[in-house]
């Protein structure tokens, strides 16, 4: 019975369909010698005639184990092969084998994942592929979303970019460029949880007001732009200077808790303010008052406790007549042996008074 | 609309009609921003204005506008991704022609959000006249897709007539003569290239894509 080349349940094809149906098929006698194959597959080795050619010296059957022969091959019928081409750049194949009469076998080859540089590589275009492969369909879908993603990555980008300026002016106090209470209270958690040693300083301007009722606001914020310079110039990188308050300033000061060492950095910042100040015609002048609390007088130092602390000395400064600095005192606790020893050695501490000659 | 399609009607008028021409669209199109994101979605509405307000400071009527728009979309040399992925589409404009019934789906596995219009091509190979109906609740998109097809026919190296047939409801009809299908060379095309560029390949993998 013969019905559309369909004889007792074999299909005779000749080659040129073959080739249409599969272009990346090889066919290889009992000996695996090389008989015929389809035009694509005789691209796996450009420059090299495959045809004649033992089929295992063109290419690398590896997986499963121990392909070696033609009929290792065959016994192999119907399970995914994993292959490379011989062709100096190894290039990744997938495949499957069956037998032909007289115990050949026919091998049908794709490129599976490795599509992308292999068409790179052996310069292929969409007629080396039958059109129901699905390898040009995957190279569309490849490049489309490269696209798409190169798309969402600018975007991506902008909004990071957007975040972080949000960001940068949600800690910034825009008049001076300083930190604001934000910033400073975000480094001041970090400080605490990193156990570091540190001191705080709390600068309240001295004599900030009359400036302002005098020569207006502009002058004023004049000042306070130098003031934010001035504290810049008098602190470290890491340390932090930020501005809490219309004239009021938070200086955390890393690794510092020497009070001879605190007390000159102060007396610097003092002397700084009270250099005059020019604005146009007219010359301000100011001062500062500061109070200092360090981390060493804390067994776990709290922000609100050292912050009211840092006040209770600045409110000491103000009170012994302004320009003066003071570091804060903690009331002796018994319950609290380090803190009380510590408070110890500085019983004869008081507030001292800025030297004035010193500018 | 999607951020792709609006920020491709930008491009087209700031890269061939300078960007004073772009800042003044925005401001009679009352947007509330002067850049079109590609990768979000805007209101219908909003894409027709910017469209009114570019043929009214162009002066160029909006269908002629949109026509040019499909040319620039193929053609762009700065922006290749939209020829590139047209032209996986079909070996030959023929094929391309075929193809044009996928390309909403197609589309559709790129960017998910991306609605285009459904296209159906109808005709014989015979006598090579077709008739490709453009369906979408959008009006006018039938003006781009003249464009596109007469970019990508010259792509091909293809010799067509093509011709806006008027609306019904929201179905546009373009009528499409195929008087030769390889009058000219047309662009080459290689199915790496675009993967290629891509990618930030070292010095050693360009080469190997030469």
């Amino acid at each position: 019975m013969m019905d559309g080349g369909l004889i007792n349940g074999t299909i005779t094809l000749e080659q040129e369909g073959l080739a249409l149906l599969l272009p990346m098929h090889v066919v290889a006698d009992r000996h695996g010698v090389i008989t015929a194959c389809g035009p694509t597959a005789r691209k796996l080795c450009p420059g090299r005639e495959i045809i004649g050619e033992n089929l295992f010296s063109v290419i690398d059957f590896r997986r499963p184990c121990g392909i070696r022969t033609i009929a290792d091959l065959l016994h192999a019928q119907g399970q995914k092969l994993h292959l490379r081409a011989r062709d100096g750049h190894d290039i990744p194949l997938k495949g499957i084998a069956v037998p032909l009469p007289g115990q050949g076998c026919l091998l049908s080859l794709s490129f599976g994942i490795a599509i992308v540089d292999a068409v790179a590589r052996l310069d292929l275009n969409a007629s080396d592929f039958a059109p129901t492969d699905l390898a040009v369909e995957m190279l569309f879908l490849v490049e489309a979303k490269s696209a798409a993603m190169a798309a969402s990555r600018e975007l991506n980008e902008k909004l990071q970019k957007a975040r972080m300026a949000a960001e940068e002016q949600a800690y910034t106090d825009t008049l001076t460029g300083l930190c604001n209470r934000r910033a400073a209270d975000r480094m001041l958690s970090r400080l605490v949880e990193s156990g570091e040693k540190f001191s705080l300083m709390h600068l309240d301007l001295d004599f900030f007001k009359a400036v302002n009722d005098t020569h207006g606001h502009a002058a004023g914020d004049h000042v306070l732009q130098q003031v934010a310079r001035i504290l810049k110039e008098e602190t470290r990188e890491e340390d932090l200077v930020a501005r809490v308050g219309g004239d009021e300033f938070i200086l955390l000061i890393s690794r510092i808790t020497d009070h001879e060492r605190l007390d000159g950095i102060a007396r610097r910042i003092i002397a700084g303010l009270e250099q005059p100040i020019p604005y146009g015609d007219v010359i301000c002048r100011i001062s500062g008052s500061i109070g200092t609390t360090i981390s060493d007088y804390y067994e776990i130092p709290e922000i609100d406790r050292m912050m009211q602390d840092a006040d209770s000395a600045l409110y000491a400064s103000k009170h012994k007549g302004r320009a003066c600095h003071t570091i804060f005192i903690p009331q002796p606790q018994p319950r609290n042996g380090a803190a009380g020893s510590a408070e110890a050695d500085r019983q004869g501490e008081l507030p001292r008074r800025a030297d004035r000659a010193d500018q | 609309m999607h951020g792709l399609i609006n920020r491709s009607i930008q491009c087209f008028i700031r890269d061939t009609h300078g960007a004073d021409a772009w800042a003044d669209i925005v401001r009679a199109a009352d947007l509330d921003f002067d850049q079109f994101e590609a990768m979000l979605e805007y209101d219908d509405a909003l894409t027709y204005a910017v469209l009114d307000a570019a043929a009214e400071r162009l002066s160029r009527p909006r269908e002629m506008l949109m026509e040019d728009l499909g040319t620039f979309l193929v053609t762009n040399p700065r922006q290749q991704a939209p020829r590139r992925l047209l032209r996986f589409c079909g070996l030959t404009f023929m094929e391309f022609l075929h193809s044009l019934d996928d390309l909403h789906d197609r589309a559709r596995l790129a960017v998910p959000e991306l609605e285009l219009p459904r296209l159906e091509l109808l005709g014989y190979r015979e006598t090579g006249d077709f008739s490709l109906y453009c369906r979408w609740r959008n009006p006018g998109f039938g003006h781009v897709m003249i464009g596109i097809l007469r970019a990508m026919a010259d792509d091909y190296g293809a010799l067509v007539f093509l011709e806006h047939m008027g609306t019904e409801g929201c179905c546009e009809r373009i009528s499409i003569r195929l008087l030769e299908a390889a009058f000219s060379e047309g662009r080459h095309f290689s199915l790496s290239q675009g993967l290629q560029q891509g990618r930030s390949t070292g010095p050693a993998r360009m080469e190997i894509a030469r």
